[in-house]
């Protein structure tokens, strides 16, 4: 292209060279010496390239100015006012980051005067081209309404404690919520990540006692196919109809959905006891594949919890004798790496000086999966008695009765 | 003449404005009509008229003087000239002989001092708007008067004046241009009348610095100009008010790239043949730009010692590039190479660090520890020179300088407050994108701590000093050559007996415009860092140099080469 034939254009991307070196090394009183010496460039800013002067400008000068100490909110609102008219086509996506810096700074009323202006802005064709950023500005200017609803709330519920009533806040809170609503369920629509805007639209549903209509909402979320696989939602769908004292079959096919797409999630636990309550075979046996799942994961190693879940149903199944297939089952396909990823001699020393209640259910579990002889059991079982702690007395003894139960179980 | 009713009064009673308009002497009603200039004999004394002193008929709908895009040139020149002069050129080379060059060229190009006006069968352009005034003046001819003075005998004004025409011009010219003829600048497809450009100022302040044979190489007002010493970017800040510049004139005068050597030395010979020059003043061995006094002066900036000099004279000699016939510029005798005196004397020092250090990445290190033993036992000599130290200094100052470079060049300011605008519906946007700019720069100008630009070195001739007052032993001008050099028959002479070429033939310069070719892989590292030392100081690419030092060394070789060889020179493993 002809850019590169002239010095101009070289220069000016020499001179980018060491604006991106300044900052990558955070060295920002260079970087905006750079700059200005770059920002000439956009009198020549023609360009249909993907990004040009203007945008570069845009966004350097944006850290630039955030991260300068001399530089304050002031300086900052002109420049980006200045950035605003430098390109139509980027005009929202300012005006969106904008409000997204005032923000962060804590100025929640400029954020939202911001917004509100930036939604009003039409522009023949640019306006459906910029279709995105607009329902975005909408989306987070509904979720602006939602925390003024959320602080009038507050004022009325003080209020109320005190004995005072207060017709124009109420008023004020309804017209938030009628604001907020709007927006928030025209973006859930969308197809997307709406996490905290469902999880707003929600509570105030719940708050005016719409909860069939939240119920609809959440099942949304989690259930139609276009959105992407999405874990909260589930939990927030998981949440809504616990909180609501759902029967536990429904809370159950809610958090199988769970298990399925996470199976570390830390809801697991709660998953597990509910599974282990149920009458019904079926459920108990999910119970187990769902904690067995939950341990595979780094994360849970040092869960006391989650082990004792396990030792409590590994202990119940070895004592009754029944379902010792299941045990089979599932460490089939672990007995190849959960020793050395559970159950070394090192990580028995390790949790035996770090978490005594953590090494007592896991060498409940090592005992009857691996046997009494194997390294962990035997390193915390000889550890207690010596330290003649009682329970472990009592789990050796248990282990001695049910020793053969590990052969039966990997064989 | 004028011969219509007046409208108001209905006389035929008419006479001229000073702004060239007919009036009518009864009513004294003023029209649009104005007197087009036939007899040439009349114009000789009223249409020179000087551009400073601004007398300019014609003055349209208040937006300036017309103006030619020569005019704008000769500005250029005349800045340029001057900015020389404040360098310490001669005054004769603004008031004599660029202006005399220039005024050569218009008249070779016919665009004045001639009889035939140039524009004689130059229509209007199409593609601009054409005015709406067009069909109400039929009489308003089409073609454009440009100057038709008989030659001029030599009026030495020190302005060089250009008279001005009266002709009418075409308001649709107008529109594309702020000057009469910027559009048909471009579209002259004259090569042989050559074209005018900005590069092309600056071949003719070369020219004329050849012609006066002044203590500046082309390298030297290459640099001088991107130190901002010579006006050449943004030069039209200095045209007067009322030459107004936009749209097509932006590409004639608006410089966004740094002049190139090659360009602007090529067009130097182009137009020194055009313009039918004798051959030029003799360069003597006295004269600056003689390979002797350029290798002095290229050797102390190099921090090399002054007894290299002895060894560049005699590659010059041996070689003939020392005589006056082959220094002289002969302009138009296309049989001779022409030569580049800066490139030439820096290809002369290449060659001879060459024969005495071989530069194999091998053979000059150890010719310097065994400089370095010997100086050990120097108690008497001067420090013997060792290839190693001076190398480790000069790499370091490079390394600094280049990188002082590369980040003023990143700094280069290219935009200046004149506004340019290609029409006049785009001004409003410009001045305004101007305006935001001004702003952002102060913003970020105060969170650097300091807005200005880089601030402009002096003006100086050497680029890197070295002093001999330095305790740290960094100057090697007075170190001698004796360490690696060896006694036969009473003579001091090289002990490397080798040589590698740069390459064992010559390209045909005809077919691929070089005589060799540089390819970076190909060469030791010493030998590139020598041609990227010489690159620097010259601010040329190294592959200029490498092409004269091939050349050199074929001259020096000759016999070598061409005969049927025993001893075989060719590259070096």
């Amino acid at each position: 292209s002809h850019k590169h034939k002239l010095d101009f254009w070289k220069s000016k991307d020499m001179c980018l060279n060491y604006i991106q070196d300044a900052m990558l090394q955070k060295q920002w009183k260079r970087a905006a010496e750079f700059l200005t010496f770059y920002i000439e460039s956009l009198e020549k800013d023609f360009s249909t390239e993907y990004m040009g002067p203007s945008e570069m400008i845009w966004r350097i000068g944006t850290e630039i100015l955030c991260h300068c100490s001399h530089s304050n909110m002031k300086e900052f609102n002109s420049f980006i006012e200045q950035m605003k008219t430098l390109g139509v086509k980027r005009y929202l996506k300012v005006c969106l980051e904008h409000a997204f810096h005032l923000l962060c700074n804590g100025r929640t009323d400029e954020a939202y005067q911001s917004l509100s202006l930036a939604e009003s802005w039409r522009f023949g064709e640019q306006t459906t081209a910029q279709d995105k950023e607009l329902k975005l500005i909408q989306a987070y200017r509904g979720l602006l309404d939602y925390y003024n609803w959320s602080k009038q709330k507050q004022v009325l519920l003080e209020y109320d404690k005190n004995g005072f009533e207060d017709l124009s806040v109420e008023q004020e809170m309804h017209n938030s919520f009628r604001k907020a609503a709007v927006s928030l369920k025209e973006i859930i629509q969308i197809p997307g990540v709406w996490d905290f805007f469902v999880q707003c639209y929600v509570d105030m549903l719940e708050f005016y006692g719409d909860h069939e209509e939240a119920r609809q909402v959440l099942s949304e979320y989690a259930y139609n196919s276009k959105f992407p696989a999405n874990p909260n939602a589930h939990v927030y769908l998981y949440q809504f109809l616990k909180r609501h004292g759902e029967p536990k079959k429904s809370l159950i096919s809610v958090l199988k959905i769970l298990h399925d797409i996470v199976p570390c999630h830390e809801l697991m636990i709660d998953f597990h006891a509910m599974l282990q309550k149920s009458k019904k075979r079926k459920k108990r046996r999910l119970g187990l594949e769902v904690i067995f799942a939950a341990l595979d994961y780094a994360g849970w190693k040092e869960n006391v919890k989650a082990w004792s879940c396990l030792a409590g149903q590994v202990k119940q199944i070895t004592i009754s004798e029944k379902h010792l297939e299941w045990l089979k089952q599932e460490w089939n396909s672990r007995k190849d790496w959960w020793p050395a990823f559970h159950f070394s001699r090192y990580l028995a020393k390790r949790n035996w000086q770090e978490n005594e209640s953590l090494a007592y259910e896991k060498a409940l579990v090592a005992g009857i999966l691996l046997g009494k002889d194997c390294k962990y059991f035997k390193y915390v079982s000889h550890q207690g008695c010596k330290d003649q702690k009682k329970k472990f007395r009592t789990l050796k003894k248990f282990m001695n009765k049910h020793s053969s139960v590990y052969l039966r179980i990997s064989g | 003449d004028y011969h219509e009713r007046c409208v108001q009064c209905s006389e035929v009673n008419w006479g001229l404005t000073d702004g060239g308009r007919f009036y009518c002497r009864t009513c004294h009603n003023v029209t649009e009509r104005t007197r087009e200039v036939v007899n040439s004999a009349l114009t000789l004394n009223t249409r020179i008229q000087t551009i400073s002193k601004g007398l300019r008929k014609q003055e349209k709908n208040d937006e300036g003087l017309e103006w030619y895009v020569c005019e704008g040139f000769q500005f250029v020149l005349r800045k340029q000239a001057e900015a020389l002069e404040a360098l310490g050129v001669c005054p004769q080379m603004k008031d004599e002989i660029l202006c005399n060059f220039w005024r050569r060229y218009l008249q070779k190009s016919q665009q004045a001092y001639c009889n035939r006006p140039a524009g004689e069968s130059i229509k209007v352009l199409s593609g601009c708007e054409s005015s709406t005034d067009m069909d109400s003046e039929p009489e308003r001819p089409s073609l454009l008067h440009l100057l038709s003075l008989s030659e001029s005998d030599g009026d030495p004004l020190t302005d060089c004046s250009l008279g001005s025409s009266t002709g009418k011009v075409s308001e649709s010219t107008s529109v594309c241009s702020g000057s009469v003829d910027g559009s048909l600048h471009f579209m002259k497809n004259q090569k042989d009348k050559l074209r005018m450009s900005m590069p092309m100022t600056l071949s003719f302040c070369y020219m004329a610095l050849l012609w006066l044979r002044e203590s500046m190489t082309l390298s030297d007002l290459l640099r001088f100009v991107v130190e901002g010493h010579i006006p050449y970017l943004n030069v039209f800040q200095c045209f007067p008010e009322k030459m107004k510049l936009y749209g097509l004139d932006l590409k004639i005068f608006c410089v966004e790239s740094w002049p190139v050597y090659e360009e602007v030395y090529n067009k130097m010979l182009h137009l020194a043949a055009f313009l039918e020059l004798p051959r030029f003043p003799d360069i003597t061995d006295s004269c600056f730009l003689h390979p002797d006094m350029l290798c002095m002066k290229y050797l102390m900036e190099a921090n090399l010692p002054d007894e290299l000099h002895n060894w560049t004279c005699r590659v010059v000699k041996k070689i003939h590039i020392g005589e006056v016939d082959f220094l002289t510029f002969v302009p138009g005798n296309k049989s001779t190479r022409k030569v580049k005196y800066d490139v030439l004397a820096a290809a002369v020092i290449v060659v001879v660090l060459k024969l005495l250090f071989l530069l194999d990445d091998n053979y000059e290190w150890l010719l310097s520890d065994f400089a370095e033993e010997r100086n050990k036992n120097n108690k008497e000599d001067g420090p013997y020179f060792e290839f190693k130290k001076w190398y480790k200094v000069l790499k370091k100052s490079l390394d600094v300088e280049q990188k002082k470079m590369d980040e003023e060049k990143a700094k280069c300011l290219w935009r200046c407050e004149k506004p340019l605008f290609y029409s006049a519906k785009k001004k409003s946007k410009v001045l305004k994108r101007r305006q935001i700019v001004v702003n952002l720069q102060h913003q970020f100008g105060k969170l650097s701590g300091s807005w200005q630009p880089a601030e402009k070195p002096n003006p100086s001739s050497f680029q890197l000093n070295w002093s001999e007052d330095n305790t740290d032993g960094s100057c090697f001008h007075g170190h001698s050559l004796k360490g690696i050099l060896q006694e036969k028959c009473g003579l001091l002479t090289v002990m490397n007996p080798d040589y590698w070429l740069c390459t064992v033939k010559l390209c045909a310069e005809k077919f691929c415009g070089h005589l060799a070719h540089y390819r970076d892989l190909d060469f030791p590292a010493s030998y590139h860092f020598v041609l990227r030392l010489f690159s620097f100081l010259l601010r040329i690419q190294p592959s200029y140099i490498h092409e004269e030092v091939c050349a050199i060394e074929h001259k020096l070789f000759n016999k070598k080469l061409y005969k049927k060889p025993k001893y075989k020179p060719g590259q070096r493993k």
